[in-house]
């Protein structure tokens, strides 16, 4: 039964995406919230180097001493970086922009000169064959299981256990570095870890989505969820949620378009951060802007209701008109904002004259005098 | 030499060594802006997104169409740009995620609509790989007409408007004071390094173009620190790198030439932020040991000559051990390069005593000015770097 499941080809390629979402979601919630997630665009393009590398010394792929080794190549880049940053000649920026290309561009090269015994070819180099890997197993407990699986769910376990076990230590020094360093929690030590367990997670993935597409995986869902969320228990829930959406979703689209499994997943998950950009309900750009025009509208009566407060109420149609002339209100604007204001129950028609009511009086006194308010 | 000329004279080569010109030309330029701006990481965002380009040019095109493939480039790019933009300034993300989220996502699309091409079976979409990773000797002489319209436009961009973009580059906020339209500067600079990538599509990929906006910018940055030498160096390091790295490709059958020029522009980085006269890290660190030293010299003659004048006797000998109490054990190679320079004697006090020191002449003679005026002695430079702000 279990074995069935495992070799469920369509099953297993999901439950590898959402793996490898789940994974990189565990740590690039923390990156994106330190602001330093193109990290892992350098540390996922130097893998590269470190793969081939470690297959040139051992002839081997998988397993945990080739996934550290090649692993390392990715700290290599964060400590270059760091090093080329410090001599203070170069910016943070260009340090990250110059130190990735030349350990891709070498891992590249050794590609291109052993392209005959190596299985590794350029182009699974950026887009990742999510769609075989099932062809590749492993047996485990005298279950055959695709290796990948394997791999990615140790990945995603290890992330895990690392982010419940240090969650204290990794909230404070991602929110208060300073006082994560006061207090002696090493926030140096934990953020070098933090970027090891990226590399590892992108060594461990990179069969399956490639060197760019794994950054999708660290960076979109967090963001995503951090448009959503103010919880740092949230924002790794919904990130790995709609890491796993977006693997059952991505894979479906790309089998109907006949079209790159690792990619549509990516892709999904673009769609996924444009749908909390769009809609999120507190920081989402309609949400903002709903807000936006209730206040304005809010704040248009209560003008109405300063006006009257000072008249002592007029004529619908000299107030209309005064209106119009003092604040180039338009008609129509005019009128909406005379209804919007009685439905609020600030003014209220006396026949032909309009009134301030009870309500509208304290509303205009609460700006003119909020001494006396409350 | 006749095999060289041989070389030169053959047709892809002539072709390759131009394209590399053109390249490195608008890349260093563009590259300049875009690491003083601060915004290095934007041509990888920007790079990385040419790909769904490539591919809806290829797909509405045909056929492997330069012009409708780099159009169809420069608009993803531009969009990709215009993405972050917007992620950035309409909700709480920061920089870093923007740049990766439009990146990625983009760079996804590519995929997609690559495997998408590769699906239809369509003719001629082997050379879409190309654009990965660069294949300068795929570049045909027409592609060359376009590629050095698109150099020259930047080009007289960044001339007509090189007071502007100076400005913009260096001092947005005053260059907003004086009513100049910085967004719409900012923007076209954008949409100028999207053309720089576009530029280097052919030679170098989407993948690698990114180092070639940031690399020839930040070597040129270390030999000066005017603008106008800094933006011709790195056009000139462009160059040489995209020359050397597309022949070296040429040479060897098989080899990409994106990373080999990727890597010609890394060494010339590397030699040039060790090597670099003034900003060199090198010579900066020689600098620093000699001013350690001269400091330890004045520290240890200075307490030669407070112990002579504390006992009253010009030639009082003091012990090594004490030296050291005041110092720590550090001073016995200053104390021997002081002796080699003539300004301390070591001497003998009593058999079964240590190592005594005395001054010479000349020592008491410089202890008295260095007492005079510290900072006189104390090495030409002060021991911080003066010019560690980068660019």
């Amino acid at each position: 039964m279990l074995q069935e499941l495992l070799l469920d080809i369509p099953l297993t390629i999901m439950a590898t995406g959402a793996l490898v979402g789940t994974a990189a979601t565990l740590v690039g919630v923390f990156l994106v919230l330190r602001g330093n997630s193109m990290l892992s665009d350098a540390i996922s393009h130097s893998i590269v180097f470190g793969i081939v590398l470690v297959w040139l010394l051992t002839r081997q792929q998988s397993g945990p001493v080739q996934i550290l080794g090649a692993a390392l190549a990715g700290v290599l880049t964060v400590f270059l970086t760091e090093l080329l940053a410090r001599t203070r000649r170069v910016k943070d920026d260009a340090a990250i922009g110059l130190v990735f290309p030349a350990l891709f561009s070498t891992g590249v090269l050794l590609l291109n000169v052993y392209a005959r015994d190596i299985h590794l070819d350029v182009h699974a180099v950026l887009l990742g064959e999510i769609g075989f890997v099932w062809l590749d197993t492993v047996t485990v407990a005298s279950l055959d299981v695709p290796r990948a699986l394997v791999w990615m769910a140790a990945a995603a376990a290890a992330n895990g256990a690392f982010v419940v076990l240090f969650f204290k230590e990794l909230k404070l020094s991602t929110f208060d570095r300073d006082l994560a360093a006061a207090l002696g929690f090493a926030p140096a030590a934990l953020s070098y870890a933090l970027l090891t367990l990226t590399s590892t997670t992108a060594v461990a993935a990179f069969d399956a989505v490639g060197a760019v597409l794994f950054i999708a995986f660290v960076i979109v869902p967090p963001s995503a969820a951090y448009l959503l969320t103010d919880r740092l228990t949230h924002m790794l829930a919904i990130g790995i949620a709609i890491s796993v959406a977006s693997s059952v979703l991505g894979y479906h689209a790309a089998v109907l378009l006949d079209v790159s499994i690792g990619g549509m997943m990516a892709v999904v998950t673009g769609l996924f951060l444009l749908a909390a950009f769009l809609f999120g309900p507190r920081y989402g750009v309609v949400a903002r802007s709903w807000k936006l025009l209730g206040q304005r509208r809010v704040n248009e009566s209560r003008l109405l209701a300063l006006y009257l407060h000072d008249r002592g109420g007029g004529p619908q149609g000299a107030v209309a008109a005064a209106l119009r002339d003092r604040l180039r209100w338009d008609a129509g604007k005019t009128a909406a904002v005379i209804r919007r204001s009685r439905r609020l129950g600030l003014v209220a028609p006396e026949g032909e004259v309009l009134r301030l009511t009870e309500q509208g009086r304290r509303a205009a006194l609460e700006l003119l005098e909020p001494w006396n308010a409350g | 030499m006749s095999g060289l000329l041989a070389f030169l004279a053959d047709h892809t080569i002539r072709n390759v060594v131009a394209g590399a010109t053109l390249l490195g030309v608008v890349s260093g330029v563009l590259g300049s802006f875009a690491v003083l701006r601060r915004q290095s990481l934007l041509g990888d965002t920007l790079s990385h997104a040419a790909l769904p380009g490539i591919c809806l040019g290829f797909l509405i095109a045909g056929t492997r169409d330069l012009p409708s493939i780099l159009a169809g480039a420069l608009a993803t790019s531009v969009l990709a740009a215009l993405a972050m933009l917007a992620l950035t300034r309409w909700s709480r993300l920061k920089t870093d995620a923007g740049l990766g989220i439009s990146l990625s996502v983009f760079f996804a699309l590519g995929v997609v609509l690559l495997t998408y091409i590769q699906g239809t079976g369509a003719a001629g979409q082997g050379g879409l790989d190309s654009f990965l990773f660069g294949q300068a000797a795929a570049m045909l002489r027409s592609d060359l007409w376009i590629m050095a319209g698109l150099t020259g436009f930047s080009v007289l961009l960044v001339a007509a408007l090189w007071k502007e973009f100076k400005l913009v580059a260096f001092d947005p906020v005053f260059a907003a004071t004086l009513g100049l339209p910085v967004a719409v500067l900012e923007a076209t600079l954008t949409a100028a390094i999207a053309l720089a990538v576009v530029v280097g599509l052919q030679m170098v990929g989407v993948v690698l173009m990114a180092a070639m906006v940031i690399a020839p910018a930040v070597a040129a940055r270390q030999w000066t620190k005017r603008l106008g030498p800094m933006v011709m160096l790195a056009a000139a390091f462009g160059m040489a790198s995209g020359v050397a790295g597309a022949l070296a490709s040429a040479g060897a059958r098989g080899l990409a030439t994106g990373p080999l020029i990727v890597l010609a522009a890394s060494a010339i980085v590397l030699v040039s932020i060790l090597l670099a006269p003034g900003r060199g890290v090198l010579w900066g660190a020689l600098r620093r040991r000699r001013d350690r030293r001269a400091l330890g010299e004045s520290q240890v003659l200075a307490t030669l000559h407070a112990l002579t004048t504390h006992h009253g006797d010009p030639d009082y000998l003091s012990e090594q051990g004490m030296i050291d109490t005041y110092h720590g054990l550090a001073t016995r190679g200053t104390l021997a390069r002081l002796r080699a320079g003539g300004w301390v004697r070591a001497v003998r006090h009593l058999p079964h005593e240590g190592r005594h020191w005395e001054l010479t002449p000349a020592g008491r003679e410089r202890a008295r000015r260095i007492l005079a005026d510290p900072r006189a002695e104390a090495g030409t430079e002060p021991g911080i770097d003066r010019d560690g702000g980068g660019a």
